[in-house]
């Protein structure tokens, strides 16, 4: 937001602050380490309002939760913001040093009242009232998303709506109040802000800029191409049309994790070539031509991950790698030699100290001070620099010395998938606590709340559908078909059913889908699929 | 807010709760865990995350609470389970022979067969009866067998509908806390009830506390801590406060306290009605042994008829006065008789001691000061108020004011509770209790934290000083004879086992530290080892744990086997 991505907050924040919005998150489960900060904020005091279709285990905690319709975030963020600007709870000075465009804003939610609001998103006036009184007038508060928000085919729009609500109220670039988008794994954040983007290099620098490119021709001794890249559902698209016919994957399993997942696997075997570097043969390195067998990156390689609050901290080599398995960084230098290109030996000091030439906001993170000071917050620029507890301060300089952050205008749209007669249930699709993502790294464990590849709903919908708990149904889609038994849970409601994502092996929930995607971030409409529930007559 | 049955639309889109909700029921969940418990005979891993849910608290700790009681079963059990108590005072009747029989019936402890199962248990509290048996009945009410032959334990395994079958008291002799009983209000109120509350109104708090101070009351727990400085502190503290009634009575060979509350419910209520009138407090907590249901119900129905005679909770007998009482059940687990593992267990947290400072004056049940005294102590309330402190005062010695119960049990003709003036000797209990039936090999003093005793010393007067200055612990009051036929190393070895079982776990020198003992001892009745090579080590460990337990119970977890060390009770004495 505003340039570099990343939250604006660090972990101590949430602790003391006096309001939290978890919006689209269900962090308990999804987010645990995060959530053990978030609980200290709540048993200090602060209010806790959650946002979510489900009435997941981190809405048991809330003060308020506000259970939306799947898709509808946006009317739900417009009607608070017309509230606030109503109720006069705006901070019309934050607004008039450090934003532009507040009226063409102001204009724009005007639509979306209270009962505009209550019809599209099914919660009760009075409680999206209180969100916005509660948020609006809290002394800081701290507004937190994750993929509930982003896994929308307007997922940027969604942000934004969010990011509104923060420069209304002044909610950003203090202790305590900012924009908190919860980042999965340990190194999300970290692949952003080392370039894993198709228009970045590292530290966030465009790659259209010349300036930005030349410094590291300089250091590369070599041209790097201007245009950006693609982004995965890009690179689909382009598989589609035959354009891409090689690919090399590294540490994520596409055949699996992909919406449509059944088209994903169509396109990944009409390659022509495919190369999988992984730690485990998952599906998609079973799908190809050749497959490095790679190190365990907390256990078995030196180097630097990058948290949800941008702290960079070193992990060290504990193990040697089993078998074959080589480090990343060797399989790559590896790769060059065998093109012609001497890299030497791989040195992850060496590395990281050319991230720092390159990457100014990195600059001043040497090894030996990330090992001083515990880790260290970007940006910090030089060694005199200490690093960033929270970004965006400059939004309150009076005078300001940079651009004002600008309000962006969303409009809601409804989810592609409608819901009809012939698929009238909607399927939203998350996380759960003992599991991860495609099940590559949690399914050879056991776990006492593993649940393994059920459809979750309420008995009411059970008892319409005609099934007990237990009982196998099929769950269609207007892709593709599967089958799962029932689990019952009491966080749903009649026409919103829930699975994980973690049982791919088992029960495909992506073969259901749509790989309907966000033109500005890449990202698939996980969150909203259409669906019929049929009985399976019993053998 | 949904909280169960059926679902209004306005419940799929809107839930109000929130931490401050939660914390404010995180007590219910140990009431919760009974509730299962008694209904279904154990609690499921479905049944806590239900819980868990509804509360709202997260499953490991509504599950890391459910695993730390004995009475409440985290695995299958079968509808009937019978906990028969094979501790010392027991075993000193001569228990083994029946225990044997209930193996080869039922097969071993802790087995299920034929849809029953039995378990060894520590002392249930009725040591005047000579052997005891607790049924846990699911779907129906505990009941409390004792004596408890086990013809007798085997036939209410085996039936539809358990019933009680514990024998009465026998008469128990005293003039002021035994001589009072009261079944209904109005056999309370016949016998002088209420005189005392009245007379408590009529002369405001402080002159309680200073009939109180004047009293010399101390406790009756085992700290014996002076009552009036206990209570001036929390009177001086801001409130809310709080009044608790300490009666998870669980030191082995004790049971006086479950008499008065059997005998006389009224008038512990009406005693903690006084002390929270003087305290300024208008909640009080009773906390009940699990394995009491007798005392339990007789509790319950005293606080329902007390309370609809106006004698509890609002404007208390026309008075500006309110307060009121809840009863809770522990669960199965000694630690919680210390005072602060008791204020955990209420509050719905695993029943492990705090550390102190900051004292229960300060910061006591849910943080607030808290008066905490046990059942004994105070009964003894109600004379003081009603005779005066100085009256109470000139009974027993200067420093040891009062009437004493005493629990006399083992091998005497007439086990049961005895109330004397301070002052008493063992041996002046042992021949009010008909005198030892054989030849008299040694005395514990004070329960299975007490001491060993033997000869001269049984001429020590049983007053707060004189056991101070002797070296003796008095404890909670417990006197048990041991003769000589009886193996002194087998009963080291269960009170070893007892402390290892009850260790909560939450220091090292006792979680370990009570394990290595009862190992020691384990090793010396085996004859894989002898005194001579365990003595080091058990006087090291008995050192450490002295020194280094956060609590009394790992404090006090040796001091039995050393006193036996002392008198050549263990292991090759011939």
């Amino acid at each position: 937001m505003f340039g570099a991505g990343g939250g604006t907050s660090s972990y101590q924040e949430i602790e003391t602050t006096d309001c939290i919005v978890l919006w689209g998150s269900n962090a308990r489960s999804a987010h645990p380490i995060f959530f053990h900060h978030l609980m200290k904020g709540v048993r200090n005091g602060a209010t806790m309002y959650v946002v979510d279709p489900r009435r997941t285990e981190s809405a048991q905690w809330a003060d308020t939760w506000l259970g939306i319709d799947v898709g509808s975030d946006i009317a739900l963020a417009n009607a608070v913001a017309r509230e606030i600007i109503h109720a006069d709870l705006a901070d019309t000075a934050f607004i008039g040093r450090a934003t532009s465009g507040f009226d063409a804003f102001a204009e724009s939610v005007e639509p979306y009242t209270l009962d505009l609001a209550e019809t599209i998103t099914g919660v009760p006036k009075a409680a999206i009232r209180s969100l916005a009184h509660g948020y609006a007038t809290a002394g800081t508060a701290q507004l937190c998303w994750t993929l509930g928000i982003t896994e929308h085919h307007n997922a940027t729009d969604n942000v934004l709506a969010l990011i509104n609500l923060a420069l209304l109220t002044g909610h950003v670039g203090r202790y305590g109040s900012g924009l908190v988008p919860i980042r999965g794994q340990n190194n999300v954040q970290g692949g952003g802000d080392m370039g894993a983007l198709p228009n970045k290099l590292p530290g966030f620098q465009d790659v259209a800029d010349d300036g930005h490119r030349a410094a590291f021709e300089a250091e590369w001794s070599t041209s790097i191409p201007a245009d950006p890249g693609w982004h995965l559902s890009l690179m689909l698209e382009a598989m589609g049309r035959g354009d891409l016919t090689a690919l090399y994957v590294i540490g994520e399993n596409p055949a699996q994790s992909e919406a449509d997942s059944a088209h994903a696997v169509a396109l990944l075997e009409g390659l022509d070539h495919l190369v999988v570097q992984d730690m485990f043969l998952t599906k998609t390195a079973r799908l190809a031509d050749v497959v490095f067998p790679a190190a365990a990156g907390w256990a078995e390689t030196d180097g630097t991950v990058t948290s949800s609050e941008r702290r960079v901290q070193r992990v060290r080599k504990a193990v040697e790698p089993p078998g074959e398995a080589l480090d990343d960084v060797r399989i790559f230098f590896d790769l060059a030699a065998t093109m012609g290109h001497d890299w030497g030996t791989p040195d992850a000091e060496a590395i990281w100290n050319e991230v720092r030439r390159l990457s100014p906001m990195h600059g001043g993170m040497s090894y030996r001070r990330i090992d001083d000071m515990g880790g260290i917050q970007w940006p910090c620029p030089d060694e005199d620099h200490p690093g960033t507890l929270f970004l965006h301060e400059w939004l309150w300089d009076d005078p300001m010395v940079r651009d004002p952050a600008p309000f962006s205008p969303v409009e809601w749209a409804p989810p592609v998938d409608p819901l009809d007669d012939d698929f009238p249930i909607r399927l939203t699709t998350g996380r759960r606590l003992d599991g991860y993502n495609t099940g590559v790294q949690s399914s050879g464990y056991q776990s006492p709340i593993r649940h393994g590849a059920v459809i979750d709903m309420t008995p009411e919908q059970a008892s319409d559908l005609g099934v007990a708990e237990g009982d196998r149904v099929r769950v269609t889609s207007r892709r593709g078909s599967i089958e799962a038994p029932v689990r019952l849970a009491s966080g749903l409601r009649r026409g919103l059913v829930f699975m994980a994502i973690h049982d791919p092996d088992d029960v495909d929930v992506n073969m259901l889908t749509i790989d309907a995607w966000d033109p500005k971030s890449g990202t698939a409409e996980f969150k909203a699929t259409a669906v019929r529930i049929e009985q399976l007559s019993t053998t | 807010m949904w909280t169960g049955g059926d679902r209004s639309d306005l419940d799929d889109h809107l839930a109000q709760g929130g931490f401050r909700r939660a914390a404010d029921r995180r007590h219910l969940l140990l009431p919760a865990l009974h509730a299962l418990q008694s209904a279904i005979g154990w609690v499921s891993h479905g049944a806590i995350n239900y819980l868990a849910e509804r509360i709202p608290v997260s499953p490991a700790e509504a599950y890391g609470v459910a695993d730390f009681y004995d009475l409440i079963a985290t695995d299958h059990r079968p509808p009937r389970v019978a906990s028969v108590c094979d501790d010392i005072a027991c075993r000193a009747r001569g228990v083994e022979a029946d225990l044997r029989m209930l193996e080869d019936a039922l097969g071993p402890a802790g087995e299920i067969h034929d849809d029953v199962m039995w378990m060894r248990s520590p002392c249930l509290g009725q040591c005047e009866k000579g052997s005891a048996a607790f049924v846990q009945v699911a779907g129906g009410r505990n009941v409390t067998v004792a004596p408890a032959p086990a013809e007798t334990v085997i036939e209410i395994l085996r039936s539809e509908a358990p019933r009680s079958s514990a024998a009465e008291p026998p008469p128990v002799v005293g003039t002021t806390l035994l001589a009072r009983r009261s079944g209904s209000l109005r056999e309370h109120l016949v016998g002088e009830g209420y005189v005392a509350m009245r007379t408590a109104l009529r002369m405001g708090p402080d002159a309680v506390l200073d009939e109180i101070e004047a009293s010399g009351l101390r406790g009756r727990g085992g700290a014996s801590f002076p009552a009036a400085v206990k209570w001036r502190a929390v009177r001086a503290a801001p409130g809310p406060r709080y009044v608790v009634c300490n009666a998870d009575e669980s030191e082995p060979g004790t049971f006086k306290d479950r008499v008065l509350m059997e005998a006389h419910p009224y008038g512990l209520i009406e005693a903690m009605t006084i002390t929270g009138y003087a305290v300024g407090a208008t909640r009080g907590y009773i906390y009940i042994r699990g394995e009491y249901p007798v005392a339990h119900l007789r509790l319950l129905d005293a606080l329902v008829e007390t309370r609809s005679a106006g004698l509890l909770g609002g404007d208390i007998a026309g008075s500006e006065f309110s307060f009121d009482i809840e009863v809770r059940q522990g669960a199965g687990a000694y630690i919680c008789g210390e005072e602060t593992a008791l204020f955990n267990s209420i509050e719905g947290y695993r029943g492990e001691p705090r550390q102190k400072p900051p004292f229960p004056t300060e910061a006591g049940l849910f943080g607030r000061p808290t008066v905490v005294n046990n059942v004994e102590t105070l009964m003894n309330v109600l004379a003081i108020v009603q005779d005066g402190g100085e009256a109470f005062a000139s009974v027993g010695t200067e420093a040891s004011t009062g009437p004493k119960l005493f629990c006399v049990s083992g091998t005497v003709l007439r086990p049961g509770v005895y109330e004397v003036p301070f002052g008493a000797t063992t041996r002046e209990l042992l021949d009010l209790a008909g005198g030892v039936t054989g030849d008299l090999r040694t005395v514990l003093v004070g329960g299975a934290a007490g001491t060993f005793i033997e000869g001269d010393q049984l001429d020590v007067p049983l007053t707060f000083e004189h056991t101070r200055d002797a070296g003796i612990s008095l404890g909670s009051g417990v006197v048990m004879a041991f003769t000589t036929d009886i193996d002194m190393t087998a009963i080291m070895r269960r009170i070893a086992h007892f402390f290892a079982e009850e260790s909560c776990g939450l220091c090292v020198p006792c979680r370990v530290g009570t394990v290595r003992q009862e190992e020691a001892l384990g090793r010396i009745q085996d004859g894989v080892s002898d005194l001579d090579a365990e003595r080091g080590r058990l006087s090291d460990l008995d050192a450490v744990l002295r020194d280094a337990s956060i609590c009394g119970l790992g404090q006090f977890a040796s001091v039995a086997v050393q006193s036996a060390i002392e008198l050549r009770l263990i292991g090759g004495d011939e």
